[in-house]
C-alpha cells in the first residue's frame, strides 16, 4: 500500500460522499418540510441521468445534457408532486411509501419502455477527459475531480440559498411550523412544490454526473437512493448539515473500507482468504456505521433529541 | 356487504379448490402458481405481525425471506455435493429433510429478527422504515460478495427436499405442505391477535403513552412480535426458495420487502387475511398482465397508486366494509 493510492482511494470517496449529498440533501428537505418519506427520490436520479445522455447523445452538448437532466428531474418532480405527493402529506408512512413504491414501478419500467433495457452512455466532455496533476505527483482523472468541485459548489449554494435568501428563510419556517407560516400568507402549496422540485433537480444532477462515468440504466436509482437513506439516517433527518457531514462519512467509510479492509486482514491472514472476507465486511461496513451511530444517538449525528 | 369470517373461509376454500381443480384438470402449472401464491401470502402474514398488528413498517423483510431461503439453500447444498457444513468443534452435515430445514430457517430467521429489530426498534416512524431497509440491503450485498454460496449467481438446488411420506417433486403435495403452512401461520396470528399479547401490541400502537402508564414497555411488546414476525417470513423463504429450487441474493432484495407491503395493503391493512388475498390478487395480476405486456410493472404501480390514494381498505375493505375496530 502506497500514500498515492491511498490519496486515489481518498477522492475516490470524497466524489461519492458529494453525490450522496445532492441526492440527500433534496430527501431530507422534503422530510424535513414536509414530512414525507419519499422512496420515488432513485427515480428522479434516473431521470435525470436518462434525460442527460438523450440530449448530450442527440446534439454532442454535454451542459446541454446537464441542463435537460436539471430541467427533465424538476420538471418530474413538480408534476409528482402536484398530482399524487400533494394528497400524501397528512396520511402516515405507510401510505407514502406505498404510494411512492407504485411510482418507482411506473417510473421503471415506463423509462424501459421509452429507452428500452439496454444501458444508455454519456460521454465525458473532452475538455475534462483525462488525468489531472495533482501536488505530490498524482494522478486523478480531471472529470471525477470536476465533480466533487461541482457537489462541493452545489452544497454552498445550497446552504447559502436555506442560510441567507427569502426563500430559504421560507423553507425553515416551514420546517419549524407549518401551520404559522401558511398563517401568515406563505402559499405553502407553492412552497412545497418548489421544495419538491428543488429535491428532485439536486438528484437529477446528481443522475446525470454520474451517469458520465457509470452506465445509464433503469434501476441504477435504487441503489444511490438506499445509500442516500443511510446518510440520513447517521445524519439525522431534516438536517442538511447532517446530510452532509454523513454524506462525506458514508463515502469515505465505503470506499476505503473496500480498499483497507482486504489488506487489513491480508496482514494476518493468506491472502485469498483476506480477500473474501475483506470484501464481504467491506460491503457491509457502511450499515455497520449506520447501527454504530444509532446505538449512541438514535436520532442520528444531527438529529434533534425527541 | 359480506361478513368478513365468511369471506375468509371462501378466500381459504377458494386457494384450495383452484388447485383441486387443476389436478383434475391435468394444469400443472396452475398449481405451481397457488403454491407461489400461497408461499408468498405466508411471508406477508408473517410481515402483517409487525406492521398490522404492531404498526412497525419494516421495509426489510427479505432479510429473513432471504435468511429462509438460504438456510433451505445452504443445507441442501451441502447435502447435494456430500460435503459437511462444518467439521471442527463439531461435524455438521447439509440434509435434504424439509422439517429439519425449516427448523433451521425459522431458528436463523428470529435470531436476525432479534439482532435487526433490537437495533431498529430504538427508532420510531420514518428513521425505522429506512433502517430495516438499510439492514436488507446489508444482508443483500453480503450475500452478493459471499462466493462460497454462489454470490451474485446464486445456488440451485436440483431435487426438491424432502417431507416424510410425500411426494414432493409432483406438485400437488408440495402445494399441500405450502398450504398447511399458510393455515398454520394463519391461526397462529389469529390468536396472537387475540392474545393479551397481542392486545398489548395493538395498544402499544395505539396509544404508546398508556401502555407505558400500565407498566408494560412498548419496546419489548415490539421486538418479540418483530421476531415471531421474522421467523414466520423466514419459514416462507425456505418453502418459497424449494418451490424454484433456486436461491439467490434477490430473496433478499428491497423491491421483495416492497411486495410484501404490497400484498397487504392491496389485500387492506390489519385484516387477517389482507395479505393472502393481497398475495394471490399479485400472483394473478403478475400472470395475466405479464402475458399482456412486458411492461406490467406499470399497471401494477397505477393501479397500487390507486389504492393507496382512493380506495384505503383494499379489497377486503371493499368487500367486508368497515371493519369494527378504533384505531
Amino acid at each position: 500500500m502506497n500514500a498515492v493510492l491511498l490519496i486515489e482511494q481518498v477522492l475516490n470517496g470524497l466524489q461519492l460522499g458529494v453525490m450522496l449529498f445532492l441526492m440527500s440533501a433534496g430527501l431530507t428537505l422534503i422530510f424535513g418540510v414536509m414530512g414525507l418519506i419519499n422512496l420515488a427520490h432513485g427515480s428522479l436520479y434516473m431521470i435525470g441521468a436518462f434525460a442527460a445522455a438523450a440530449v448530450a447523445g442527440a446534439t454532442g452538448s454535454f451542459v446541454l445534457g446537464l441542463g435537460a437532466a436539471l430541467a427533465a428531474a424538476a420538471a418530474a418532480g413538480a408534476l409528482v408532486e402536484v398530482t399524487v405527493i400533494r394528497r400524501l402529506y397528512d396520511r402516515d408512512h405507510l401510505d407514502q411509501v406505498l404510494a411512492t413504491f407504485a411510482l418507482i414501478l411506473i417510473f421503471s419500467e415506463g423509462t424501459r419502455w421509452l429507452f428500452g433495457s439496454f444501458p444508455l452512455f454519456l460521454d465525458i466532455p473532452d475538455a475534462l477527459r483525462g488525468p489531472a496533476s495533482l501536488p505530490l505527483g498524482i494522478e486523478y482523472p480531471r472529470y471525477r475531480l470536476t465533480i466533487i468541485l461541482a457537489g462541493l459548489a452545489v452544497a454552498a449554494g445550497l446552504f447559502l440559498l436555506i442560510a441567507k435568501t427569502r426563500i430559504g428563510i421560507r423553507i425553515r419556517a416551514g420546517e419549524a411550523d407549518r401551520e404559522m407560516i401558511a398563517a401568515l400568507g406563505v402559499d405553502i402549496s407553492k412552497l412545497y412544490t418548489l421544495v419538491f422540485a428543488l429535491g428532485a433537480a439536486l438528484a437529477g444532477l446528481a443522475g446525470a454526473l454520474v451517469g458520465a462515468i457509470q452506465s445509464v440504466q433503469v434501476g441504477m436509482g435504487e441503489p444511490v437512493l438506499i445509500l442516500a437513506f443511510v446518510v440520513i439516517v447517521i445524519g439525522g433527518i431534516g438536517s442538511i448539515r447532517g446530510a452532509f457531514v454523513a454524506s462525506i462519512l458514508v463515502g469515505l467509510t465505503d470506499t476505503l473500507g473496500r480498499f483497507l479492509l482486504p489488506i487489513a486482514f491480508g496482514t494476518f491472514m493468506d491472502p485469498s482468504q483476506a480477500n473474501l472476507i475483506g470484501t464481504a465486511l467491506a460491503s457491509m461496513a457502511i450499515y455497520i456505521l449506520m447501527a454504530a451511530v444509532l446505538v449512541f444517538r438514535p436520532t442520528g449525528l444531527f438529529g434533534a433529541a425527541t | 356487504m359480506i361478513r368478513e369470517p365468511i369471506l375468509n373461509a371462501v378466500i381459504m376454500a377458494a386457494l384450495l379448490a383452484v388447485p383441486l381443480w387443476a389436478l383434475w384438470a391435468g394444469e400443472p402449472f396452475t398449481i405451481t402458481l397457488a403454491t407461489r401464491a400461497a408461499i408468498l401470502a405466508l411471508a406477508a402474514v408473517g410481515l402483517n405481525i409487525a406492521l398490522g398488528l404492531g404498526g412497525l413498517v419494516s421495509l426489510g423483510h427479505a432479510a429473513f425471506f432471504g435468511i429462509g431461503g438460504y438456510a433451505m439453500g445452504i443445507l441442501a447444498h451441502h447435502a447435494q455435493t456430500y460435503t459437511p457444513l462444518m467439521e471442527a468443534p463439531f461435524l455438521i452435515e447439509g440434509t435434504k429433510s424439509m422439517p429439519v430445514i425449516w427448523l433451521t430457517a425459522i431458528v436463523a430467521a428470529s435470531l436476525a429478527a432479534l439482532l435487526i429489530g433490537a437495533l431498529s426498534l430504538r427508532t420510531t416512524g420514518v428513521y425505522f422504515i429506512m433502517i430495516t431497509l438499510a439492514f436488507g440491503q446489508m444482508l443483500y450485498y453480503f450475500a452478493i460478495s459471499w462466493p462460497t454460496y454462489g454470490g451474485e449467481d446464486g445456488l440451485s438446488i436440483y431435487v426438491r427436499n424432502d417431507f416424510p411420506g410425500l411426494n414432493t417433486l409432483r406438485p400437488f403435495p408440495f402445494f399441500a405442505i405450502s398450504y398447511v403452512a399458510l393455515a398454520v401461520g394463519l391461526f397462529l396470528s389469529w390468536r396472537i391477535a387475540k392474545s393479551p399479547f397481542g392486545l398489548a401490541l395493538s395498544a402499544a400502537r395505539q396509544n404508546e403513552a398508556r401502555v407505558r402508564t400500565v407498566g408494560m414497555d412498548p419496546y419489548r411488546l415490539r421486538l418479540t412480535a418483530f421476531v415471531i414476525s421474522g421467523a414466520i417470513t423466514g419459514l416462507a423463504g425456505a418453502l418459497f426458495a424449494d418451490l424454484n429450487r433456486f436461491v439467490s441474493p434477490t430473496m433478499f432484495s428491497w423491491q421483495m420487502s416492497g411486495e410484501f407491503i404490497v400484498f397487504i395493503i392491496l389485500g387492506g391493512t390489519a385484516r387477517l387475511f389482507g395479505p393472502v388475498v393481497g398475495a394471490c390478487l399479485f400472483v394473478i395480476l403478475e400472470h395475466w398482465l405479464g402475458g399482456l405486456s412486458d411492461y406490467w410493472l406499470v399497471f401494477l404501480g397505477a393501479i397500487l397508486l390507486l389504492v393507496v390514494l382512493f380506495a384505503r381498505g383494499g379489497v377486503i375493505g371493499a368487500l367486508a366494509g368497515r371493519e369494527a375496530t378504533h384505531d
